[in-house]
């Protein structure tokens, strides 16, 4: 541009840049750096971890004709599942996400050579491995505890669809993340979390639900999610609905995140 | 001269405000220039535009012939993050490590630390170190990628003085080896320790752009001193003839009258209309 007729062979020569990491190399970086950040804050992981596993054995296992029923409680653990993710989704990425854009570091972090790629992988890797960490206790007590049974075939395809119906709740929670700012975030994700996981059918069968509850459930995210993998892990019929409804949500929620993270440039410096 | 960083009839608007209007700046190739003005004068802006924080709403920012907000440009800048920015929780060590992880070619750890004399703090976590030590942490930051331009951005705020010589020990070690730096500063005595050049912006607008000793004289500025039958006085003075004539005919005792430039922070003060200029409001 304007100087490139009176750079020396310095810089002219060594073009406007040197190479930069690779782009595997940084996610791996940031991912990595994540985990750590957030695992030295361990209530913050305890909470989001233990939670679904907690509230498996407060309220479902005392209820012993739904924990002792093979399919009723296999469903259930899996309702839980959804529960973990949305409740990743909307901490760790959308209150996350807002109080992260909120600090100076992260205005230094844009100073960095890296990209907009890595870091938005890191993040959504840094979700599956608490989705994923939420599992582990919540299986545990599951097997102790209850009749919950799967077979490993049912069980991976539950997990793949664990993966799937974290989708649109990603999507969701970076729509907050980058949209809102930071306490906003919070309450959002606070506001939206029990209706979205009764709605949902994460707490209570949608069998339960009174007409227009269960009206309005089809058209949740969660239900949807939630549909999907209780089918998968006990080997049911997945209602028709459930991809349809998914994959609304996630390009409604994905056009909103991805425009707020064109626009974003911090909102710290005025 | 080579054009390091070149901002070309930049501007920056937020809304209606007017941050920055049609601000040029060309830096050359291991030149050191300090950015100076008052809070809200638009020197935020300009940096976080040099650093490819931001676009500009017009104009064109290039650094190293390159658009800064390109990765691989970023690459040969190193700038420094807010002191309170640290993530408290991680170890020196780690955020130097993930620092350094994007880079191909980053300074050695230990030589890093070593430099900036942070050798017994690696295994402490940010959160625990003084302000001081965290401001340390914060300029090695800027020099982890081995950088042709260097960013500070008030490095030495609530450092005292031992560690403030230490730190401008190492930038200017950095610049004798060639390195490009802008700075900003409140202390001014650290601007004319550390840059060859001044730029003082205010009001979006850069006001005045010269050599330390230019900026200096450009303003009118005198320090006056003298010492009366209460010790000794110093005032800055718009009018220094005047102010000695008036000296005289008040008819004060007075001896060691002393007349000479301004120092650049009453250059700075008088420059943007900020400073004294009347007699009684000296510093001493």
């Amino acid at each position: 541009m304007s100087t490139s007729t009176r750079a020396t062979p310095r810089w002219a020569g060594r073009g406007a840049g040197r190479a930069t990491v690779s782009t595997v190399r940084l996610t791996l970086l940031h991912t990595r750096y994540a985990v750590t950040e957030t695992v030295r804050i361990p209530v913050a992981v305890v909470g989001t971890v233990v939670f679904p596993a907690l509230t498996l054995l407060v309220f479902i296992v005392p209820q012993t004709a739904l924990a002792q029923d093979p399919a009723g409680a296999t469903g259930a653990v899996a309702q839980l599942a959804v529960f973990g993710a949305m409740s990743v989704a909307l901490f760790t990425h959308g209150a996350g996400i807002a109080e992260d854009r909120a600090l100076p570091w992260d205005t230094h972090l844009r100073t960095l050579p890296v990209g907009p790629v890595p870091r938005f992988v890191a993040r959504v890797l840094l979700g599956a491995v608490f989705a994923l960490a939420a599992l582990v206790p919540l299986v545990v007590v599951a097997l102790l505890f209850t009749a919950a049974t799967t077979t490993p075939g049912r069980f991976l395809g539950a997990l793949g669809g664990l993966l799937l119906a974290g989708v649109p709740l990603l999507a969701l929670g970076l729509a907050i993340g980058f949209t809102l700012p930071a306490k906003a975030a919070l309450a959002v994700a606070q506001v939206l979390l029990l209706p979205l996981a009764f709605a949902g059918g994460l707490f209570l069968p949608p069998s339960t639900m009174p007409g227009w509850l269960a009206a309005v459930s089809v058209l949740t995210p969660t239900r949807a999610g939630r549909d999907l993998v209780v089918g998968l892990a006990t080997g049911t019929d997945v209602p028709s609905s459930a991809l349809p409804v998914m994959l609304a949500w996630t390009v409604l929620l994905g056009a909103v995140a991805v425009l707020a993270v064109r626009r974003d440039e911090g909102r710290r410096f005025r | 001269m080579p054009h390091v960083v070149h901002a070309d009839r930049v501007s920056r608007t937020f809304g209606t405000v007017t941050a920055l209007d049609d601000v040029s700046l060309v830096v050359g190739a291991g030149e050191a220039v300090g950015v100076l003005g008052p809070n809200g004068a638009g020197k935020s802006t300009l940096l976080s535009l040099l650093a490819g924080l931001r676009r500009p709403s017009a104009g064109t920012v290039r650094v190293g012939g390159g658009d800064p907000r390109d990765p691989a440009t970023r690459t040969r800048i190193g700038v420094t993050p807010q002191t309170t920015g640290l993530p408290q929780t991680l170890k020196v060590r780690e955020v130097v490590d993930f620092v350094a992880g994007h880079h191909r070619d980053p300074l050695p750890r230990t030589e890093l630390l070593k430099t900036f004399d942070l050798t017994g703090l690696a295994g402490r976590q940010c959160g625990a170190l003084s302000g001081g030590q965290q401001r340390r942490v914060c300029v090695a930051l800027a020099f982890v990628g081995r950088p042709d331009v260097v960013m500070l951005d008030e490095p030495t705020t609530g450092l005292d003085v031992t560690a403030r010589m230490a730190l401008w020990d190492a930038v200017r070690g950095f610049t004798a080896r060639g390195g490009t730096l802008l700075l900003t500063s409140h202390h001014l005595e650290e601007v004319e320790a550390l840059a060859s050049r001044v730029v003082l912006v205010d009001h979006g607008r850069v006001v005045v752009e010269g050599s330390v000793a230019e900026v200096r004289a450009r303003s009118t500025v005198r320090r006056v001193r003298w010492t009366g039958p209460d010790g000794p006085v110093e005032t800055l003075e718009a009018d220094a003839d005047e102010a000695v004539r008036a000296l005289v005919r008040s008819g004060v005792p007075f001896r060691d009258l002393e007349v000479g430039g301004a120092t650049l922070e009453a250059a700075f003060l008088d420059l943007t209309g900020a400073g004294p200029t009347g007699a009684g409001d000296g510093r001493s």
